[in-house]
């Protein structure tokens, strides 16, 4: 799916004194595929243009086109193109309403119309992409789960619709380092496996590093870059314009810089950084 | 978020803001009092531009103010359906032993005329007085109950609670609704029975989550070592100066002047 972004702005409770511009004139063009991070500080209208994108809420100026159709619109053909993006809000455990876990994630495949005989089928294999047992979580109910495991219904339930845009807000917000080193590993893969496009909101610039090919980086509403993820991540004048911190190991590459080693400071990976780190080593004499 | 939230308190600085809430919300009063003493047209009208008035003095957003008035739509039908059907006089027209009459569609109009003033009226006191004047100034006026051992602290403090909430409640049934439109929900079509069921993936969470802060709030008062003590010292105090004795006397001669102006008409 191509989705078109024109000249985009949006402005809450606007004519009242508490209105505000989350989106400044945004243009972008995600083509299909794309695995894409949008950074930004808090209040940089990273969620707003997720909302924008799925259609939730109606441009106060500019459009968003999904495949040529405006997305807001209540026409058939608007909502037929929706139903192809997928959107999982900040917190998404909040939504579950569900007496069993099934039905939980059925919601959403049932909505949009998928055969009672494939919806179980469905259910589980969206059980298993988050990591939850289908035996031994389909029949519980919601609300007694832990924390990470509601987290992981609710997303199960935004995967069980096959997007093909898949937008996530904050995933993992609130996992411990091993459910999000977990989770991220299993969009991963989902990814390359169907080849959709992802979109990725994250205030942890190391998830996006690892997941992003792509990065746009908010800042009061507007775009204040967007190109490949090296490029955007590893600049930290840039991130820090941005009200952002570098990454961990942009920041340790330019440590060790400042303090005489001759390394290059845009890697963005622990695995890249520590190759380069034990490169230089090698130069300086391994002292 | 187009709208102005009933009950919403915006932090602004305006003649209105700067009063003290024990002023505003005898004003109040007596404006909706007032509202119901008010019986010709003139006088609704003149009613209309006083409030007018003073949603101008407070730096409301008139059609925000107006959209307030939503809330209690299906009220204000059935109390005009109500007046229309059931008020005696000149029938209109007779249609099968009932009759609707001119009366009844002047009285019907007058009452949702009133159910929007008061709506606007309270939208006015809570845009202008934050939460915790309101409870202020509640337990001011209602303190002379506490000598019947009526619990006003503790209710002035439940109400503040609740006014506090009213606007995150919004918030997050707004949030809820739209996660579930992503997930393919539909709100606005089939009939209502179908519509009604539809809702349900909304009031669950909107529930679940007002229980759970309902109860991380009881927690957090309870670590800040709050309990029910008959006297408890205030930051800010009240105090009335010039402005209020102004506005004080400014209502009155309003009031006075309307119900004045009717008799004479």
């Amino acid at each position: 799916m191509l989705i078109q972004i024109e000249k985009l702005t949006y402005i809450y409770a606007p004519r009242t004194p508490l209105a505000r511009t989350a989106l400044d004139g945004v243009n972008l063009e995600l083509r299909s595929g794309e695995r894409v991070g949008i950074v930004g500080q808090t209040g940089s209208g990273k969620s707003t243009l997720a909302q924008q994108i799925a259609g939730l809420l109606a441009p106060t100026a500019g459009r968003v086109l999904l495949d040529g159709t405006t997305a807001h619109e209540r026409t058939a053909a608007a909502r037929a193109q929706r139903r192809r993006i997928g959107l999982a809000f900040q917190h998404p455990e909040q939504q579950i309403f569900e007496q069993t876990v099934l039905k939980e994630v059925a919601f959403g495949p049932h909505n949009l119309g998928v055969a009672e005989a494939q919806i179980t089928e469905r259910v589980h294999w969206a059980l298993e992409m988050v990591g939850l047992s289908p035996e031994t979580f389909a029949q519980r109910v919601p609300f007694a789960l832990s924390g990470g495991e509601m987290r992981r219904v609710a997303l199960a339930g935004i995967v069980a619709m096959r997007p093909e845009v898949l937008i996530l807000d904050e995933p993992t917000a609130g996992l411990d380092p091993r459910g999000r080193r977990e989770l991220l590993g299993r969009v991963d893969g989902w990814q390359r496996e169907t080849g959709m496009t992802l979109i990725l909101i994250s205030h942890h610039l190391d998830e996006v590093a690892r997941l992003a090919e792509r990065v746009i980086l908010l800042a009061h509403g507007q775009v204040a870059a967007d190109g490949p993820t090296r490029k955007v991540l590893g600049d930290s004048q840039l991130l820090r314009s941005a009200g952002l911190s570098a990454p961990q190991p942009v920041a340790l590459l330019e440590a060790l810089r400042s303090a005489g080693w001759p390394v290059r400071t845009d890697l963005l990976l622990p695995e890249q950084v520590a190759a380069e780190i034990g490169q230089a080593w090698h130069q300086r004499g391994g002292s | 978020m187009n709208l102005l939230l009933p009950g919403m308190y915006v932090a602004a600085d305006s003649p209105l803001h700067r009063l003290d809430p024990r002023i505003k919300m005898g004003a109040t009063l007596g404006l909706m009092v007032l509202a119901f003493a008010v019986h010709s047209l003139p006088g609704l009208l003149l009613l209309a531009a006083l409030v007018a008035g003073v949603a101008l003095l407070a730096r409301a957003p008139i059609p925000a103010l107006l959209r307030t008035t939503r809330t209690v739509f299906w009220l204000a039908l059935v109390m005009f359906f109500f007046y229309f059907f059931t008020t005696p006089g000149r029938p209109l027209v007779s249609w099968g032993g009932i009759s609707v009459t001119a009366e009844g569609l002047g009285l019907g109009a007058t009452q949702v005329y009133r159910i929007c003033l008061l709506v606007i009226l309270a939208s006015l006191l809570t845009y202008t007085t934050s939460p915790t004047q309101l409870a202020h100034g509640m337990e001011a006026l209602f303190g002379p109950l506490e000598r019947i051992r009526f619990p006003v602290r503790e209710i002035a403090l439940v109400l503040t609670i609740a006014l506090r909430f009213v606007p995150t409640f919004f918030a997050e049934i707004e949030i809820i609704s739209k996660a579930q439109q992503a997930r393919g929900a539909d709100f606005y079509s089939g009939g209502p029975l179908r519509r009604l069921r539809s809702l349900v993936p909304i009031f669950v969470p909107i529930f679940v989550s007002a229980l759970r802060r309902a109860e991380d709030l009881a927690t957090a008062m309870d670590a800040r070592g709050f309990r029910s003590a008959p006297h408890r010292t205030r930051l800010y105090r009240l105090s009335l100066g010039w402005n209020d004795l102004v506005a004080c006397l400014a209502v009155a001669a309003a009031s006075l002047l309307i119900l004045g102006l009717e008799r004479w008409i």
